[in-house]
């Protein structure tokens, strides 16, 4: 017999390989433009711009609204969501693409369109989403904006829709193109009665939101850097067969080509807005 | 393929019942023949009205197909062009002036393609700048301020995607256009007579009847550039035609145009002036019916019609 004894029970369990280590995945992000280290908490504290390079990161239609919103919100039309009307598929079924961008992201569709104050003044927000099939929009996109203005109308709302689009649906075909009718027909309405409509274009901007909506703002504003287009830049390049010159669709690109008022920093965004509001209703 | 295959057999068909009627000579009782033909016709009627949405592609874009002018040539008199867009420039595939239709003065625009290389160059294939759009709409409220009807006719692959055009706010003059057309208060009739290439087409389209040819199509992208994006393969183009339903027919179902006019069998390339009848009837009873109505009737009816378009919803809990 041992004179020694084991004090302990032996563990009978292996730590698992995943806790051996030391978790540090996830807790740094590589800046997409400077490619400098940021850690993620100082990047979402910065709402998600590099802190070193001022790279503007995507942003989800939930942050934009927290960004610009004073507190809460009341979302519209929440549940409204596509019914596949042509039966679409190609290499996968659109309803299967639809139902997993639902079940990814929480949403029906590609937009969040809400009421809510900013900097006290009561507004109408809608804020795309780009993960939701590249933001694009269909007849949903297309509804819930015309809903959205017409709610403006009849409560003297202002206007603010956050873009952030590939453009239109292909897989909801024609259908898609006429909500770019719908919205603008919409957006007449909203401009006989003199209600303000601020268009704000982030990364990216393209298609046929860029050719309805986003660029029919009293005021038309983009953030620094975002790719805003009607073509997108690889069509360009096969129709023309050049290559495209450096900074070509960016907001910069637009601001001086006449198509923006401003182009204005993330963090001066919400200021901006306001103070525009101030302008039109004050 | 088999569509192909089976038009060669009509054709075959026909060529045989005209050599039996020559090799029966014409004291011969024609009875058994007349038979055979009536049902050769029959036989191409239905090879016809049951053509895809690729091969109604193939047609909408036939070199020969009857364009914008040859319609102002056979149905207008007294046209007028008007060049321009008073900012930057002049656009020719973008073709805007004022007209007699009926006796009754009209304003026509549309986009205008060639027939060969050169002239396919000149008018840019049919794709209009952000100077076209602008030229048009100048054009357009010019009509509005006289209270003259626009009649529109549609046909471009689309918007031309090019580095000027993106500097001269391509997206901006359509953008535009959309909201714009939506208040005029004139009537405006809308034909889609080839392609009808997106916002390019959209962008022009704007109306209170909206009416298309038979072999026409209308869409948010071209089969060939859905096919490269969503199967990664431009040749699948025929397969994404068929997926967008891009037809006269369809769109009719899907309540976003008013009426088919129909073309003279096997396309509106084989006879001009046959099509441009046709087109006719329809044209002046969609603007007769508009000009019975008042400018707020016109424009409500307008804003609703564009308003019902896509009412494809589902409740759903996320």
């Amino acid at each position: 017999m041992a004179w020694f004894k084991r004090e302990k029970k032996r563990i009978d369990q292996p730590t698992p390989p995943d806790e051996r280590r030391v978790k540090t995945e996830g807790l740094w992000t590589k800046c997409e433009n400077c490619r400098t280290t940021v850690w993620k908490k100082d990047l979402e504290a910065n709402w998600r711009v590099c802190p070193k390079c001022q790279h503007h990161f995507r942003l989800s239609a939930t942050q934009r609204l927290e960004l610009l919103l004073d507190s809460r919100w009341v979302e519209h039309d929440a549940a409204l969501a596509s019914s596949d009307p042509l039966h679409f598929t190609d290499t996968r079924p659109y309803a299967a693409r639809l139902k997993d961008a639902r079940k990814k992201l929480g949403m029906a569709d590609a937009i969040i369109t809400a009421e809510g104050l900013l900097g006290g003044r009561s507004v109408m927000c809608c804020s795309m989403e780009f993960n939701f099939i590249g933001g694009s929009m269909g007849a949903v996109v297309g509804e819930k904006v015309t809903r959205a203005i017409e709610t403006a109308i009849a409560r003297k709302f202002p206007l603010i829709i956050i873009s952030c689009s590939g453009g239109a649906r292909m897989m909801e075909g024609t259908i898609s193109l006429m909500q770019l009718a719908k919205v603008s027909a919409a957006l007449a309405r909203l401009d006989e009665v003199r209600l303000p409509f601020i268009s704000v274009l982030t990364d990216p901007t393209t298609g046929g939101v860029t050719a309805s909506y986003a660029m029919l703002g009293d005021i038309n504003i983009a953030e620094p850097g975002a790719l805003i287009g009607f073509a997108g830049p690889r069509v360009i390049e096969q129709t023309i067969r050049q290559k495209l010159p450096k900074g070509f669709q960016t907001a910069e690109f637009l601001l001086e080509h006449g198509f923006l008022d401003a182009v204005v920093h993330r963090k001066d965004l919400k200021t901006y807005i306001s103070s525009a509001l101030d302008f039109f209703l004050a | 393929m088999k569509r192909d295959h089976r038009s060669e057999e009509i054709e075959k068909l026909e060529r045989e019942v005209e050599d039996l009627r020559r090799l029966a000579g014409p004291e011969e009782p024609s009875g058994e023949l007349d038979r055979l033909r009536t049902e050769v016709l029959q036989l191409r009627r239905e090879f016809y009205e049951h053509l895809g949405a690729w091969q109604r592609t193939l047609l909408a874009r036939h070199s020969q197909r009857p364009y914008m002018m040859d319609y102002v040539r056979l149905l207008f008199e007294d046209f007028h062009e008007l060049h321009g867009d008073r900012a930057y420039g002049e656009d020719p595939a973008m073709i805007a002036g004022f007209a007699k239709y009926h006796g009754r003065p009209v304003v026509v625009i549309g986009q205008q393609k060639g027939r060969d290389t050169k002239q396919r160059v000149a008018l840019n294939f049919g794709q209009a700048k952000p100077e076209g759009y602008r030229k048009a709409l100048r054009v357009m409220h010019m009509a509005a301020k006289f209270g003259r009807p626009i009649l529109t006719f549609v046909d471009t692959p689309g918007a031309y995607p090019g580095l000027d055009a993106e500097e001269r706010g391509q997206a901006e003059a359509i953008a535009r256009n959309l909201r714009e057309m939506a208040r005029l208060p004139v009537p405006i009739v809308v034909t889609i007579t080839g392609e009808g290439g997106s916002g390019g087409a959209l962008a022009i389209a704007v109306g209170d009847r909206v009416n298309m040819l038979e072999n026409s199509i209308y869409s948010v992208i071209s089969p060939e550039g859905c096919a490269s994006i969503l199967w990664r393969d431009p040749a699948k183009a025929e397969v994404a035609a068929e997926a967008l339903r891009i037809t006269a027919r369809d769109l009719r179902e899907l309540g976003i145009i008013d009426e088919i006019i129909p073309e003279p069998e096997g396309g509106a390339h084989l006879d001009h002036e046959v099509s441009a009848a046709l087109l006719d009837r329809v044209l002046d009873r969609s603007l007769r019916d508009l000009l019975a109505l008042t400018p707020a009737a016109l424009l409500e009816g307008r804003y609703n019609k564009f308003r019902r378009m896509g009412q494809f919803f589902e409740a759903i809990r996320t």
